[in-house]
């Protein structure tokens, strides 16, 4: 024991270096966004590769019952294509039984009324509560999202747009996931801005722009824009960043809203655990 | 010794103040950041005992951190550069030895002495500071760029403020 005290107290000024260094670099490694990406990317791709090795090797011994899974699939896809559903009026009826797990409905509305010149740009549609429109569910079209239903009455629902300075979208880089909210300045219907990517991020006049999937109204990868200019103003930690929509709000006629339909599920469980 | 403490005191608000205030806005060319207020851990007294050292380097980059938002950055190139601090000094070691009473700056020991000294740990410095900012060695050769360039900026502003100091002390 003596002789560990003896150690210690013989090399403090190297052992106290270490560990004060293990402390700077643990808040290096916590605290920045940046650092903490690449060192858990750069882990990842160590046991990524590891698994890909592994399941090389066990694909071949399982060819058989691969094959059974995929003349599985392809009846199953066989089964999707719209000759097998029946169409109702307004929407593909997808048949609910437990075996679809479905989590996003999409239906088709059509745009009765839109506006691009105030600061609050609204959209209505002509469909609503007795088409299974609800508030909160988020309206697409083909070249990318479009807003959030706000109101809605029995045939039709407002739709608060994305150049509408009262919302604010959450969105990431595709490139690298870094994510942001996606703000208008109630300037140029064409622009809207990312806030709060941070300077570490590499961004690129192009990059694409999507939709983050942590607000539980849109999913995943809907197109939002492309990277139209970039600016780091000297000293600041966020990127201003400038963002061209794929959606043209002056040629806007047929829509899709996203019914997503675990999202009560989801809000209800992230209530509870804030609330605790 | 203790009379030193003000003068210590000053320095470390005053120059941690410059580097947040002046220093951390200047990014000539988005090469090259001085940072001068590890100007405070090199001209500490020779008789500074190690684990002060250490825990006056930590304190000093995580004010900087705190100020520039990236907590740990900073401390740990300090952290370093405290741990260097002594080995450089022993390999730097005049025929005679220090002087008892003196502290390492260009007043007691001359340009020559004081340019070598600081060289050697503000480089060691940027290094660390700038490859853990980068985190990746995939960059190394223009990451060592800005690391040198800003040494050399750097030490510019460290023998700029050792000849404002000068005057004040007696020199050898």
């Amino acid at each position: 024991m003596r002789n560990f005290f003896r150690f210690i107290v013989k090399y403090h000024f190297a052992i106290l270096f270490f560990i004060i260094e293990a402390v700077s670099l643990l808040l290096v490694l916590n605290y920045n966004a940046y650092q903490r990406s690449t060192f858990l990317s750069s882990s990842g791709s160590f046991t990524g590769g590891l698994y890909q090795k592994y399941n090389s090797g066990a694909e071949y011994l399982m060819l058989r019952e691969i094959n059974e899974d995929l003349s599985r699939e392809n009846a199953y896809l066989r089964s999707s294509l719209p000759e097998s559903f029946k169409a109702s009026r307004d929407y593909f009826n997808v048949i609910n039984d437990s075996t679809s797990q479905q989590e996003y409905l999409y239906r088709s509305a059509r745009v009765i009324n839109n506006s691009t010149n105030r600061r609050f740009n609204y959209i209505t549609l002509n469909k609503g509560k007795l088409n299974g429109i609800h508030p909160e569910m988020g309206v697409i079209s083909n070249r990318g999202a479009v807003g959030i239903v706000k109101n809605v009455s029995d045939n039709y629902a407002t739709v608060i747009s994305i150049i509408n300075t009262r919302l604010k979208i959450s969105a990431k880089l595709k490139a690298s996931g870094f994510f942001g909210s996606l703000e208008w300045d109630g300037d140029s219907y064409q622009h809207v801005y990312l806030h709060d990517i941070p300077r570490h991020a590499n961004v690129n006049v192009g990059d694409l722009i999507v939709t983050s999937g942590y607000s539980s109204i849109f999913p995943e990868g809907i197109l939002l824009g492309n990277v139209d200019h970039v600016e780091l103003e000297k000293g600041a930690s966020f990127y201003r960043i400038r963002v061209k929509l794929s959606v043209d709000y002056k040629n806007l006629a047929f829509v899709e809203v996203i019914d997503h339909i675990t999202r009560n599920e989801q809000v209800e469980l992230e209530k509870e655990t804030e609330d605790d | 010794m203790i009379s030193l403490l003000p003068r210590y005191l000053f320095n470390f608000v005053f120059f941690t103040l410059i580097q947040v205030l002046v220093l951390n806005n200047i990014q000539l060319s988005g090469y090259i950041n001085p940072y001068l207020y590890i100007i405070f851990i090199l001209t500490l007294p020779f008789e500074t005992p190690g684990w002060l050292l250490l825990l006056l380097g930590f304190t000093s980059g995580m004010v900087v951190d705190i100020f520039s938002n990236t907590p740990g950055m900073h401390a740990s190139a300090t952290v370093f550069l405290a741990f260097l601090r002594p080995y450089a000094l022993r390999l730097m070691a005049p025929r005679d030895d220090y002087q008892p009473g003196s502290i390492p700056t260009m007043g007691y020991y001359g340009f020559s002495w004081f340019m070598r000294y600081s060289i050697l740990l503000v480089l060691a410095h940027h290094l660390w500071l700038f490859f853990i900012e980068v985190f990746s060695i995939t960059h190394f050769f223009s990451t060592f760029l800005r690391a040198v360039s800003s040494t050399f900026f750097t030490m510019l502003l460290i023998i700029i403020s050792q000849l404002f100091s000068q005057g004040k002390k007696q020199g050898r």
